[in-house]
């Protein structure tokens, strides 16, 4: 964040950064509008302005509702408010279950935590998940609330806790994946409030004065990523990294054998992207040969004493188990995955859903391909929020493990959504952003027969 | 698709053969259905070209729009369906049982017990394909707004009495036929598909012809050969042997056939209003030879349709769907007093606080489904198992434990050894687990950890079903040597949250809707006097 390079290219990405957050703060606290929303690409610190904004409410003396998505965010929010703000008084609202709420939460002696609204009245923040606060009827509304992963909230639930308050600020990240039905929600499609579509899509239709703001550095994508996922991704609102190239460096105690895994963790050292191409074959989704290669890939990186060099200090920091993540399309191919690196003598490394690892960050990240081994290209498999996040939740290298011939596959399977009347076209589709990806990889591609 | 799914369309692949995907029938089937096989016209939206419909197969009642570009007749058309359906619809209507339940009192907002009525039966619409049940959603919001001289005595197209009436009821059933698991209106393609997997595409099984051929080949042909022979095979006039199940009609048909008879009907028609003599035995013999025509593409498909429900009879019903069905009956009930209160028709679109209400209930009826279906037949467990979302078991030891709580509550270890994989590892420990009792109830337990080196043991801590005493009651806790089946997911999900009231919607969903924009009956336009 020094800066140095930045001056080199005229962007000051720290300034850039401020000046946006700034407009934020002051349109939050000081306009006219119900609503304020920010779009936040991926690691452009969204949770930093939440907690920021948070605070300057609750120091203005308006008491503040915070509405996270899980149960996990309201945790780490409620975690990262007490200590940057140890004085100020935070409620956490929870479920009646049996571990409600993250223990690591006692340890602050402002927060108070009970699963009664009216036990935390009266304290300047509280924070909950939309699920519980629709669960609550205020007599008086709050004069104000912070609605975080806006886009990943639903319409619906937006509605069920709209009277909670007078006013909000919307953040969320428009890139990633929308929240989804198990069931057909067509005969609702391109009504203003259709109760699937994200809450900011129904908030905005009703509300189109609405100051609309924009994050534009990622500081978790390093140089060599946040151009790519800013074109394929973002391509009309464009964004930067916050670290210039060299800023970020993967290094290894321990020489390549000569081995695919050890050839791609090479490649993506050097260029921050890999990808290991396994002969084109259809497979089922939990493709034995591309989990193991995942485990292999993460059992080598572990193996070769990676170290990571940041922006963060001057020495390498070891790349741990904590700091890789595996990232997959279906709940089974984690499982399975899960189940190779058990095999391999390895815990502790996260594997989750591209839904669940949204919002996370690590060092490296291993990707099964959404497509890998397909014999169609469906609209779950191509949608480009899965793919977006899958991409941008590392910090130096992502490697993708993938079957050869998903170009092809691509090509053979156009999108057929039918096109709804009124419903406003999601750019870009998942078919571009895939390609666009694609191309991309196939420049750091290292194939390998296991 | 699941993998148990694609394994049993390879199995018929290889076999030539639709193969089961259950063991049990998952929908309830009413003993007497009525069965509605419409066809439309080619290039005109919502223009019936006739319809065969009935409660008897022997018997079915042939409807036919000898003009379907004529409003008049397509009213006429209507009248007589109407007439057909409604005391169909309406025959269930009386007889009812009594059911308590506990109402929210409007003037104290507490709940009390009332008595309500339900009726004991519904009546159930069964339509060849999926096309069918939106082909029943557009007549019914084609009709459902339309007045009739006696509501509206300026209307300058009144529609025939009881058409209204009709498009409110067909309304209904095509959005019931939206909430999973509902059975009051059905497509016998979804029917079949739900409970066989055959050796072609989920596109293919919408042929009703084909999807037949699958399940249930002639003798000595194969399920491959009896399908490419419904879709393919044409007759000496060029005409398919097995006609789409509509409402699409084949092309073919409509080029060589239908539009030259109707050609001929309106030269008749015109004949007629010209006063020639012998007109109007020609316009007999024209509209005879169309009846003819329409009701040689209907009927192989409404044999079909009944060849479809004698297949899905011959299953045993499952355990729960009884329970499914009264919701139906509440359903039919509760649009029965809708109509009888004088309500208006079903608005055109939903309002925020509706939609958002409808989309809960559907997603909690589709979770309720799912566990449903999977208890009710072990083959549909065995998909859910080989997924990982459910795991079958010998209970190998039970070790007896209680809860850390002032009062101490029953907490026993059951170890399970299973050869199935479900989705739990060491950091999912305290992971939900449910199983049903044998009495129906519910037993919710955690998952506790992996039962040392023994592969496929794990040990599961019981949290629930035991009674309320210090000793589980008798027959609640597994013994050793017991085949249990637990699943990951919850038997009887609950439902979301309360939405406000309409009246109340908030400003992020646009503020309350306005009351007169919504019942406003359909602009009229020049289309309605073509």
């Amino acid at each position: 964040m020094t800066g140095t390079h930045q001056a080199v290219r005229g962007f000051d990405p720290g300034a850039e950064a401020a000046r946006a957050t700034d407009a934020i703060l002051h349109d939050t606290l000081h306009g006219g509008h119900r609503g304020v929303v920010v779009d936040s690409p991926p690691g452009a610190g969204k949770s930093t302005l939440v907690v920021r904004a948070a605070r300057e409410l609750a120091a203005a003396g308006r008491p503040l509702m915070v509405v996270a998505q899980t149960n996990a965010q309201v945790d780490d929010l409620v975690d990262r408010l007490a200590r940057e703000d140890p004085e100020l008084p935070i409620g956490r609202l929870h479920s009646s279950d049996q571990h409600p709420y993250d223990p690591v939460l006692d340890r602050h002696p402002r927060v108070v935590t009970s699963a009664k609204a009216a036990d935390l009245a009266g304290l300047g923040v509280v924070v909950s998940t939309a699920a519980k606060w629709a669960h609550t009827r205020a007599a008086e509304p709050w004069p104000h609330a912070i609605v975080d992963e806006a886009y990943q909230m639903r319409s619906d639930a937006l509605l069920a806790v709209a009277g909670l308050f007078e006013r909000a600020l919307f953040v969320g990240d428009p890139g990633q994946l929308d929240p989804f039905s198990a069931v057909g929600t067509e005969q609702w499609a391109a009504l203003s409030y259709d109760p699937s579509a994200s809450a900011v899509a129904t908030l905005l239709a009703h509300n189109p004065g609405l100051p609309q703001h924009r994050l534009p550095v990622s500081w978790r994508l390093p140089a060599s990523a946040a151009p790519l996922v800013s074109a394929a991704f973002y391509p009309y609102t464009p964004f930067r990294s916050g670290t210039g190239p060299g800023d970020r460096r993967l290094a290894f105690g321990v020489p390549s054998d000569g081995s695919g895994p050890d050839r791609v963790l090479d490649e993506a050292a050097e260029s921050g992207w890999g990808l290991l191409e396994l002969p084109a074959r259809r497979t089922p989704r939990t493709d034995p040969e591309a989990v193991r290669a995942v485990a292999l890939v993460v059992r080598r990186l572990l193996d070769r004493g990676t170290a990571a060099t940041s922006e963060r200090g001057p020495d390498p920091v070891p790349v741990t188990a904590d700091r890789i993540a595996v990232g997959t399309a279906h709940r089974d191919q984690a499982a399975a995955v899960r189940a190779a690196l058990v095999e391999l003598g390895i815990s502790q490394v996260t594997v989750d859903t591209a839904n669940r690892l949204q919002g996370r960050e690590f060092d490296v990240t291993v990707v099964l391909h959404p497509l890998s081994g397909r014999p169609d290209a469906t609209a779950f498999h191509l949608e480009t929020g899965r793919l977006c996040v899958l991409a941008s939740r590392h910090r130096h290298a992502c490697v993708v493990v993938c079957r050869a011939g998903v170009a092809e596959l691509l090509d053979e399977h156009p999108s057929t959504e039918p096109v709804q009347l009124g419903v406003a076209v999601r750019f870009p589709d998942g078919w571009e952003a895939h390609h666009a990806v694609l191309a991309h990889l196939a420049e750091h591609r290292v194939s390998w027969r296991p | 698709m699941s993998l148990i799914t694609t394994l049993a369309r390879m199995e018929a692949v290889r076999e030539g053969r639709a193969r089961p995907l259950t063991t049990v029938r998952h929908r309830h089937l009413s003993a007497r259905p009525m069965v509605f096989v419409p066809l439309t016209t080619a290039g005109e939206a919502g223009a019936p070209l006739g319809a065969l419909v009935g409660t008897e197969r022997e018997a079915p009642r042939l409807l036919v729009v000898p003009q379907p570009r004529d409003r008049d007749l397509r009213f006429a058309f209507l009248a007589e369906l109407a007439e057909e359906m409604l005391p169909y619809l309406d025959g269930f209507a009386d007889r009812v049982e009594t059911v308590r339940r506990k109402e929210t009192d409007p003037g104290t907002g507490k709940k009390v017990p009332v008595e309500v009525e339900l009726c004991t039966d519904a009546p159930q619409l069964l339509v060849p394909s999926g096309a069918g049940l939106e082909y029943v959603r557009l007549l019914g919001r084609s009709m459902r707004f339309r007045r009739t001289a006696e509501q509206d005595p300026l209307a300058p197209f009144p529609a025939p009495p009881r058409v209204p009436l009709l498009g409110r009821w067909l309304t209904h059933y095509g959005e019931r036929s939206r909430v999973p698991g509902s059975a009051l209106l059905l497509s016998v393609t979804g029917l079949l598909a739900l409970h066989w997997a055959t050796g072609q595409s989920a596109l293919e099984d919408q042929h009703l012809g084909a999807l037949l051929g699958w399940i249930d080949p002639p003798p000595g042909v194969s399920g491959e050969r009896a399908a490419l022979s419904a879709e393919l095979d044409r007759g000496e006039d060029g005409l398919l042997v097995c006609p789409p199940a509509g409402p699409a009609t084949d092309p073919v048909f409509d080029n060589t056939c239908l539009a030259p008879a109707i050609k001929r009907y309106d030269q008749a028609r015109a004949a007629v209003a010209e006063g020639r003599p012998g007109a109007v035995a020609l316009l007999r013999r024209a509209e005879a030879e169309l009846r003819e025509l329409v009701a040689g593409q209907l009927r192989p498909t409404w044999d079909a349709v009944w060849r479809a429900v004698d297949l899905l009879a011959a299953l045993p019903e499952g355990a729960r769907v009884a329970e499914r069905w009264t919701r139906d009956r509440w359903s039919y009930t509760g649009h029965r007093d809708r109509i009888r209160a004088g309500e208006p028709p079903q608005p055109k679109r939903d309002d925020a606080v509706t939609a958002a209400r409808k989309l809960m209930a559907r997603e909690t009826a589709q979770a309720q489904l799912d566990a449903q279906q999977a208890l009710d037949d072990p083959l549909v467990m065995a998909g859910r198992r080989l997924a990982g979302e459910a795991f079958a078991g010998e209970v190998t030891e039970v070790e007896m434990a209680w809860s850390e709580a002032k009062v101490p509550r029953p907490r026993p270890l059951v170890t399970v050894v299973t050869e199935d994989l479900p989705q739990l590892s060491e950091e999912s420990r305290g992971t939900r687990l449910y199983r049903a009792l044998p009495d129906g109830r519910t037993q919710t337990a955690e998952f506790a950890e992996f039962a040392g080196r023994t592969p496929g043991a794990l040990v599961v801590r019981l949290t629930g079903g035991m009674g309320r005493g210090k000793v589980p009651d008798p027959g609640t806790v597994p013994e050793v040597g017991d085949r249990v089946c637990w699943t990951l997911f919850e038997h009887a999900p609950r439902g979301g949250p309360e939405l406000p009231d309409p009246e109340r919607t908030p400003w992020t969903h646009g503020g309350p809707p306005d009351s007169a924009a919504v019942d406003a009956p359909d602009p009229v336009t020049e289309e309605d006097y073509l």
